[in-house]
């Protein structure tokens, strides 16, 4: 595309037409071996090392499907309020392309292993919207193909590729959501929320690590607009390998505005697969549907049906663990949360973190108070996500606890969690390195108190008047003499006594 | 059983090429013979007669005899592997093996060697058989001749001018030219009992999942089987029992006991089959069988009958639609599965030379590493699965193919077996059928519907045919999982045929004349 496409005023798309979603969604699952063979399933090893002759589709090689692969879509399925297929197949989706060893995918057509779902998401206002799922389904992933010696990697003007067959095989998920049609002017937020949620759930049911830098959560964006008042969805393109949940918010906003200013002029929508691209923000057009192969899908004869018995499928339900709006749900009522509280710290990406310092002894408001607040500004500091800060849970709780004996200070609790985030050690190693324990030997500290009193008489006086709110300035003196090291409750306890007031 | 013995010009099969597999097991085991010895003599026997057969496309000389040795050093140590170990075999071009190139008879994969083993390769090896070499097949298993390879044809020992069948004609001939005692074909509509039945060898295409697939090099997975050959009933059950079983690389394999199919050799052999019914089906005869074929299926039919059998007539009406679906189903998998041979990761590479992208590699590489009848396939196959047309071909064709399973089901109510000719012709000249596609086909008529259906089935020779002297075969078709009635009833037929006429059937092979 050498011109600009043109687009329309949000706002004004949103008069003449309404939105019609479609996303589809792959996981990699994180088996430990491949769909159909024993090779493992790794990221980022060395290229081609983790081939055998089954997903380099050597004549005469067969597939086995991986039995954790297909559990896996199960619990996916029921996660997601699906079916589960009582007998379905898989079967071959045929199309050349040289990163794919048998010129055929492995995938479901017709007879997908889940189908019929709904998720439930949780839009920025805290509004519930549904999604509705089509279906999930099994297949492979293919390798990957490097272009050498052309433009930022595009075959296009390449001198050679190369290949590498390491991804090929791994166990993939496919979730495609029914039209969501009542999106509105939601519908870009929608996507977001929607991929969010599917990645939390996946994530908290651990079959996948869920990483779109990686590949690992893939989405593509099918986007048609309808005519206010009509009944018929529009044409359809799909946005390819948009890989943060950011930009899929912003590919469906352009794409809308794209096809509203084609259709305001009475063009077509060409039905095509469009790239998005992360730096202007805008799609491009990639291959034509209408060029795209008849895949020739038939059911895949080297492998048996699968039908899950119904007493398999309950026992699998069985391990499904909390799903993350139960786990809000129950978040909320326990730490006594305000909607607004509990929407910071699911934003905040704090829930789990809590939740273990919770479990490692501290209360939920302090849990709260540390990670929602002056941890999420070190990591927004750091430019990261609060869960990748080098703290443990279990190390917040200790500093919680030293705060609550009393052997730290607020101030000094900040500079151990520093200490700890610099990479010098848990918060006892930061704390005998750095000499930051809270002063409470009494007899050092009753010099301090003395010391104090003499230098100021009229306060000492005062104190022994009855007006013990004049004690301040005396602790204040102290904590300052002892660089911030005494605590201040002990202190104030020595000066009283000292004053004769206890 | 016997006695040919070689003329001074060296042309006859030896003593020991002549013996059959459970013979020569027996004198290796009684330490009479040598494996090495074995051995050497049939790769004599290869060199001698191969420029008039070209049984083989490859032949394992070293590799063999070191295999030999190692089953004498294993017997001598008082651990055979196997009853058969020691012995040897002629294995068909497709099967991988890591030793050997693995061509399938195609120009697509000349000199590629795999690397990795069968599974039938591997139990081979596990029981000590020792293997020769790689027979000739067509293409890809795609034909009834093997006239289809790209390394041109094997000749018929009992008549050089005639095809052994196909596509498994390699093996077969190999048998009937006493190059080897033992070979595995691989079955998708006939390819082990098509080429029995024309040199008058013994062919099993066990029940569909019996014996691994793994590294048998797919034409048509859902059809595909692999099975033993022989000369003899208890030769092919011998040597089932080696291949067969399950096997957790494959996911069709049968996980379950194999059928005791050598017993049921030995026990058929007695000669009693009183007590089996035995349906000859009705829709197998007439138009397009040669007389002398219908003959010899008639008189094997009296056979079994003063052997004990009941025989009765069984219909099963759907068998003439077989070929059709057949044709449907058997191109469609195929374009698939063949779809790998892309030129990227094995095999022939066309056009790497800088002026061609990848597209233009794979296209230039299919076009000139596939012959014809490949091709023919491809794009029969490619049509059928189409958008549009996959419910009125492939849909229906798969519809058939339970209707052929529901005869057979029904069929196998009445009676324990069912027989036929194995193909309606004796062996046909070279380059007869080459440009008539349909007249090809016919030749799997009888043999396609145990194919679709997965149920056992067996070629074993009736005699030869009045007008031509050439051999003709008889199909024995047993409900899948009972492949042990093909050898009972067999072996039976076997016996009694040897005694009628006097002499074994393999006294008759004509001896060939050495090319020097």
């Amino acid at each position: 595309m050498t011109a600009v496409a043109e687009i329309m005023d949000y706002d004004e798309v949103l008069r003449n037409f309404d939105p019609v979603l479609g996303l589809e969604v792959h996981v990699e699952l994180s088996t430990a071996t491949k769909m159909f063979c024993g090779c493992a399933n790794e990221f980022g090893a060395e290229p081609n090392t983790r081939v055998c002759p089954v997903c380099l589709g050597m004549p005469g090689a067969l597939p086995v499907v991986n039995g954790t692969a297909v559990e896996s879509a199960i619990r996916i399925g029921l996660a997601l309020n699906c079916q589960v297929a009582e007998w379905c197949r898989f079967a071959r989706k045929n199309y050349f392309y040289p990163d794919m060893p048998k010129n055929f995918q492995t995938s479901q057509y017709d007879e997908p292993i889940v189908f019929d779902g709904h998720l439930d998401v949780v839009l920025d206002d805290g509004e519930t919207f549904r999604v509705g799922i089509e279906r999930a389904h099994m297949e492979e992933d293919t390798g990957k193909s490097s272009h050498v010696g052309g433009a930022a990697g595009r075959i296009h003007g390449a001198e050679h590729s190369l290949l590498d067959y390491n991804r090929a095989g791994v166990p993939l998920i496919e979730i495609v959501t029914k039209p969501i049609t009542d999106a509105g002017e939601r519908a870009p937020e929608v996507a977001r929320a929607y991929v969010t949620a599917l990645r939390d759930l996946l994530r908290s049911m651990g079959v996948s690590d869920v990483r779109m830098d990686q590949g690992s959560l893939r989405c593509d964006a099918n986007v048609s607009l309808t005519p206010k008042g009509s009944t018929r969805f529009g044409t359809r393109t799909e946005t390819k390998n948009v890989n943060s949940f950011r930009s899929i918010e912003r590919a469906v906003r352009f794409e809308m505005r794209r096809h509203a200013a084609l259709l305001n002029e009475g063009a077509e929508i060409v039905q095509e697969t469009r790239h998005f691209d992360e730096s202007s923000g805008e799609t491009s057009s990639g291959r034509r549907k209408e060029e795209a192969e008849d895949y020739r899908y038939f059911p895949e004869p080297d492998l048996v049906p699968i039908a899950p018995s119904r007493d398999w499928v309950e026992q699998l339900r069985g391990t499904l663990p909390e799903m993350p709006w139960e786990r809000r749900r129950r978040a909320q009522e326990q730490w006594e949360l305000s909607d607004e509280e509990l929407r910071d710290l699911v934003n905040a990406g704090a829930l789990d973190l809590i939740a273990a310092t919770v479990d490692a002894g501290a209360s939920p408001s302090e849990a709260r108070s540390w990670w929602v607040a002056y941890l999420t500004q070190r990591a927004n500091e750091r430019g990261g996500e609060l869960a990748s800060l080098p703290i443990t849970p279990e190390q917040v709780a200790r500093v919680i606890e030293l705060v609550n004996e009393g052997k730290l200070t607020h101030k000094l609790a900040r500079q151990v969690v520093d200490g700890v985030l610099d990479g010098r050690g848990g918060p006892d190693e930061v704390i005998a390195a750095d000499e930051l324990e809270v002063v409470s030997d009494d007899s050092s500290l009753q010099a301090a108190v003395d010391e104090a009193l003499a230098a100021q008489p009229d306060a000492a006086e005062k104190i022994r008047g009855g007006k013990v709110q004049a004690a301040g300035a005396i602790v204040g003196a102290v904590m300052k003499a002892t660089q911030g090291q005494a605590d201040a409750k002990r202190v104030r306890e020595l000066v009283l006594a000292a004053c004769g007031q206890q | 059983m016997t006695s040919t013995t070689s003329g001074p010009e060296g042309s006859g099969p030896t003593e020991l090429t002549g013996l059959t597999a459970s013979e020569l097991a027996a004198k290796i085991t009684a330490g009479e013979v040598s494996a090495e010895e074995v051995t050497r003599a049939h790769l004599d026997r290869i060199e001698a007669v191969e420029p008039d057969v070209h049984a083989f496309l490859h032949v394992n000389g070293q590799e063999a005899l070191e295999a030999a040795r190692r089953a004498d050093e294993d017997r001598a140590n008082g651990r055979a592997a196997s009853p058969l170990a020691g012995v040897p075999l002629a294995l068909k071009d497709v099967f991988t093996t890591t030793d050997m190139p693995t061509t399938c008879g195609s120009r697509m994969l000349e000199d590629w060697t795999p690397p990795y083993d069968s599974t039938v390769a591997g139990r081979l090896r596990e029981a000590g058989v020792v293997i020769l070499g790689k027979t000739n097949m067509d293409e890809f298993a795609m034909g009834s001749s093997t006239e289809n390879s790209a390394f041109g044809p094997t000749h018929n020992p009992w008549d050089l001018e005639r095809v052994p069948g196909g596509s498994g004609g390699g093996s077969s001939a190999a048998l009937a030219a006493f190059e080897a005692p033992l070979a595995i074909g691989t079955d998708t509509g006939g390819s082990i009992r098509q080429p029995a039945a024309v040199t008058g060898t013994v062919g099993v295409k066990p029940t569909y999942g019996g014996v691994s697939r793994y590294g048998l090099v797919a034409f048509s997975s859902s059809l595909d089987q692999a099975g033993p050959c022989g000369r003899t009933v208890l030769d092919a059950a011998m040597l089932h029992e080696v291949i067969a079983g399950h096997d957790r690389m494959d996911s069709t394999s049968i996980d379950a006991p194999v059928p005791q199919v050598t017993a049921a050799a030995r026990e058929g052999a007695a000669g009693d089959l009183r007590g089996m019914r035995v349906g000859v089906v009705r829709e197998f005869a007439g138009e397009g069988y040669q007389r002398g074929v219908l003959d010899s299926f008639n008189a094997a039919v009296d056979t079994l009958t003063s052997l004990g059998a009941e025989v009765v007539e069984v219909s099963c009406p759907h068998f003439e639609y077989a070929l059709g679906a057949y044709y449907l189903i058997a191109p469609s998998e195929c374009s698939s599965n063949l779809a790998r041979f892309d030129a990227m990761r094995y095999g022939l590479r066309v056009g790497d030379d800088g002026e061609h992208n990848t597209e233009e590699v794979m296209s230039l590489t299919r076009e000139q590493g596939f012959g014809a009848e490949v091709k023919r396939r491809i794009m029969l196959g490619t049509y059928a699965l189409s958008s549009g047309y996959y419910d009125a071909y492939y849909g229906q064709a798969q519809k058939v193919r339970t209707l052929i399973s529901r005869d057979f089901a029904s069929a196998f109510e009445q009676v324990d077996v069912l027989v036929s000719p194995t193909t309606p012709t004796t062996a046909f000249r070279i380059g007869e059928r080459a440009d008539d596609p349909m007249a090809m086909y016919l030749a799997d008529l009888c043999t396609i519907p145990s194919n679709l259906a997965g149920n056992a089935s067996m070629s074993v020779p009736s005699g030869v045919s009045a007008e031509d002297g050439l051999p003709v075969g008889l199909q024995i078709m047993a409900p899948a999982m009972a492949d042990d009635r093909l050898y009972r009833v067999g072996a039976a037929y076997e016996t009694a045929r040897d005694a009628a006429s006097g002499s074994s059937l393999v006294d008759r092979i004509p001896q060939l004349e050495v090319a020097r």
